[in-house]
């Protein structure tokens, strides 16, 4: 089969992204690679939302480009989405509610007609039963067996029974059945491509990576698109012991979190850039008292409140530069739910070993979104055990003591023999202060330049656990590609759709962001003909971190801020455009 | 609390625990400070407590009084401004066995961490909190503090602060406190009673020291509170009636009570936390490992 996108459009509080994850879980049962695009505006009621479900037998990294089945629950839907279908698309709807004339849709798309207000009126008077009836036929058409669709929707439900469930599994079979009479699959339809695959969000692998890392802390305060990390963890809290505190603000957050991990835990708080400014000065706290600690921020579109409910990459400078003064720090950006996981995990390595801030930067895209994982791409196996912690050494303990690492050994409250004071100020080895009646005496500016050196040589070995960024592609392509997070899934896709029309590209994909693998960026784009930076922000925020940090400077920029994701055909438009006006 | 279950090793056999004493670092509060009587009286209350001082971490923020925890031999954690009680928390629920003690000053507690105070108090976590309140800003060489009262000029207010005070007691018990106290520096003995008080308590427990800076508070010095304070115990005063707890909260002036205010039992945030009742959150197992079956959900 190719590949088949269904989209659901209708009003906050329709039930359009649970009729979206019916299909997208079809497709996953089906064993199909999906992804899921969740579009919502910041109201609970009213407003413009729509799901994408786009599944192929080969992975997918993007919502991509085109619509096959836009099932519409207003005319609204119509209105915004018709332009989208693809040649043979098809639009369900109920005539009821709306027309669709001939002249509404473009040429070679079929309207279907499905009574899914009688249907529900069968059940009941609540007509968000709708749905139900429209979900049957739109997997009808999609492709997805009936018998599945009935046991996602029960699996859906849960361990309730009655006669809600009844309705919805009554009123689905309705609308798949009134579309077999009326209708016929999809030219597009899925067809089954073996076992199951595990659907997730980038913030559900977030979390599990985190509770597979050993995470037992986690202090959050709600903001989008970071709050189902929190969502997530709640839920199994118990379960996996994990305690989970949504605190008063993101400042107590991280302080929680920095306390916690002081305490003995390996811990964590997720926010978005408006909390993460709210929790720099804390960051630097945990820089200054060498306190282990994983912050993932989520970033949406900015400044200030910025669009709530849509994506960006523009916290980037704000993660480099996040507190007052220097300390060391990495920054991770993962591409794909499965990515999410183990970066996740890599994020609890990093922090622990070098005890200081490892920052996890998702995006609305990423976060929110979902995509396929085999089970066997995901390993639970691994046992963190408890942290590590310092032997008792007859009472000369030092907890910042000297090192060529910069890491020194670390005690937690409990272990006789062994107290220190963390100090958010400058101290010695022993951590006793040197801010107030030492500062300015010649040895102890001694001691403070030595201090610092010991933390930022940390930066040494976090920059040598940096892995390089993947390069896919044939070096000398007519086009190289370099994107970072998130936006490496549209690039991704546009590599094929360049291919097919004979334009050779490589991608240089980075997700280990700072310390900058220098080294192996520069070899990567060595050999490349033409480049072109993706991001999604305004100023190209890596390629000036690039650029500082290797000399490497990326003219040809490829920049959205428009709160919308990068779409494989956008990146396709600016490298055929590249090509073809003789431009190197 | 004093058998505490907070050690990771265990203790060594026939050798007493060492108790709190002081560190090997020296106060640099200004001679004749109020709060060379709390950092005496928290010592002295964790010692008659019997706690041992690796089981024991005491939290603060920044100001002068915040620089407390390097006097004492415990763990410690100075923090930044105003964060004392989320760190303290945090501290806590990592390992519910430790005895933790926040303290810091009245700009840390009640300006810049006023939040935090409110909120940790409504979720009766169980610690104690000692704030050293001076009533001016010190460390900033002396400008208006949350608790400052009318009309006192400091070099913020030239012609005198024009905002009401915060009155720490009445918002203690607003919050939902269930131990609420005020002490005062010239009484290290009662301090130390009222603080040890809080350490036993279960639950959040609030000491407000009333601590003067020498320096930059010239109104609310020494002698201006022996001349007022009196102590709630000598008056008769029940600490399980809130009405009568109310009503001494709101008494500032020529008559300022000390003392236990108010006490009461509430379930702890640590006892209403599922995961805690197995047990110190940094012993119990880490990972998924076996847990496979999690991955269900998401088919």
């Amino acid at each position: 089969m190719p590949e088949i996108s269904v989209r659901a459009g209708g009003a906050a509080g329709d039930g359009i992204a649970s009729v979206g994850e019916a299909i997208a879980h079809g497709f996953s049962r089906m064993g199909l690679h999906v992804f899921g695009l969740n579009a919502y505006q910041s109201v609970i009621r009213g407003g413009h939302v729509w799901f994408q479900a786009r599944a192929s037998p080969d992975r997918v990294y993007s919502q991509g480009d085109r619509v096959d089945v836009l099932y519409a629950l207003n005319r609204e839907t119509v209105d915004i989405h018709a332009a989208f279908l693809s040649d043979g698309g098809t639009v369900i709807f109920d005539p009821e509610k709306f027309a669709v004339a001939d002249g509404d849709l473009p040429n070679g798309t079929r309207a279907l007609g499905v009574p899914t207000l009688e249907i529900a009126r069968k059940y009941t008077s609540q007509s968000i039963l709708q749905n139900a009836a429209g979900l049957g036929a739109t997997a009808f058409v999609a492709g997805i067996p009936l018998e599945l669709l009935q046991k996602i929707l029960a699996d859906s439900f849960g361990k309730k029974k009655g006669e809600i469930v009844d309705w919805n599994l009554g009123a689905s079979a309705d609308g798949y059945k009134f579309a077999q009479e009326h209708s016929s699959p999809s030219e597009r339809a899925a067809k089954p491509a073996g076992a199951p695959k595990l659907l997730l969000s980038g913030n559900q692998a977030i979390a599990l990576g985190a509770a597979a890392a050993g995470l037992k802390f986690l202090a959050q305060y709600p903001m989008t698109p970071a709050s189902s990390i929190m969502h997530w963890l709640a839920a199994h809290s118990r379960e996996l012991g994990i305690v989970v505190k949504q605190a008063e603000d993101e400042l107590a957050a991280i302080n929680m979190a920095v306390g916690a991990s002081y305490g003995g835990v390996r811990s964590m708080t997720a926010t978005s850039g408006g909390g993460f400014s709210l929790m720099v000065e804390a960051l630097g706290m945990a820089g200054m008292t060498e306190v282990p600690l994983v912050v993932v921020e989520s970033m949406r579109s900015g400044p200030s409140t910025g669009l709530p409910t849509k994506t960006e990459q523009g916290d980037l400078n704000l993660m480099l530069g996040a507190g007052q003064g220097e300390f060391p720090r990495a920054i991770l950006a993962p591409s794909h739910p499965l990515d999410a996981f183990r970066a996740a995990q890599k994020a609890f390595q990093l922090a622990e070993r070098f005890q200081t801030p490892v920052l996890l930067a998702s995006d609305l895209h990423l976060s929110e979104n979902f995509a396929t994982i085999d089970r066997s791409e995901i390993d639970l196996d691994v046992d963190p055990g408890p942290v590590p912690i310092a032997e008792p050494n007859g009472g000369d303990y030092k907890r910042y003591q000297y090192t060529e690492s910069g890491v020194s050994p670390r005690s937690i409250p409990g272990q006789p023999g062994l107290q220190w004071i963390a100090g958010s100020d400058e101290h010695d080895e022993k951590g006793h202060l040197i801010s107030d009646v030492k500062a300015g005496v010649p040895v102890w500016v001694a001691e403070r330049t030595k201090m610092f050196n010991k933390r930022m040589s940390k930066l040494k070995g976090l920059a040598e656990a940096m892995d390089p960024p993947a390069v896919e592609g044939p070096a000398g392509a007519d086009v190289t590609l370099i994107a970072w997070g998130s936006t490496i899934g549209a690039a991704r896709d546009a590599r094929t759709l360049l291919g097919a029309r004979g334009i050779s590209t490589q991608l240089v994909a980075v997700t280990d962001v700072y310390p900058v693998p220098g080294d192996a960026i520069g070899r990567a784009l060595a050999g490349a003909k033409r480049t072109l930076l993706i991001e999604g922000n305004f100023s190209g925020q890596y390629g000036r971190l690039l650029r500082a940090e290797t000399g490497i400077h990326l003219s040809e920029k490829l920049l959205k801020y428009d709160g919308e994701p990068f779409y494989p055909m956008e990146i396709v438009a600016k490298a055929v455009e590249m090509t073809s006006n003789g431009r190197k | 609390m004093a058998e505490s279950s907070a050690a990771l090793a265990p203790p060594i056999v026939g050798t007493p625990l060492p108790l709190i004493g002081k560190s090997d670092t020296k106060p640099t509060w200004c001679p004749g400070c109020g709060d060379f009587s709390v950092v005496a009286a928290v010592e002295l209350a964790v010692k008659r407590l019997k706690i041992p001082s690796h089981d024991v971490v005491i939290v603060s923020g920044i100001g002068c009084s915040s620089n407390l925890p390097h006097f004492l031999s415990s763990y410690g954690f100075h923090g930044i401004h105003g964060r004392a009680l989320p760190i303290a928390e945090g501290i806590r629920w990592a390992n519910h066995g430790l005895t933790v003690i926040a303290t810091g000053g009245d700009g840390d507690g009640f300006g810049i961490g006023a939040g935090h105070f409110v909120h940790t108090m409504r979720r009766n976590v169980d610690l104690t909190y000692v704030t050293m309140d001076n009533q001016i800003y010190g460390l900033t060489t002396g400008q208006a503090s949350p608790t400052s009262m009318l009309g006192h000029k400091t070099k913020s207010t030239p012609t005198g602060v024009i905002e009401n005070p915060i009155d720490p007691i009445a918002l203690a018990l607003a919050s939902g406190a269930t131990y609420v106290a005020r002490a005062f520096s010239g009484d290290v003995k009662h301090m130390a009673d009222l603080v040890a008080g809080g350490i036993q308590h279960k639950g959040f427990a609030f000491v407000d020291a009333l601590s003067p800076c020498v320096t930059y508070n010239k109104i609310n010095t020494f002698d201006w509170f022996r001349q007022r304070v009196y102590k709630l115990e000598s008056a008769g005063h029940d600490p399980t009636n809130i009405v009568a707890a109310w009503q001494r909260a709101l008494e500032w002036g020529d008559k300022i009570p000390i003392g236990l205010f108010y006490r009461t039992e509430k379930p702890t945030y640590e006892e209403l936390e599922e995961v805690l009742t197995a047990g110190p959150l940094a012993k119990q197992p880490t990972g998924l490992k076996g847990k496979d079956a999690l991955l269900d959900e998401f088919e």
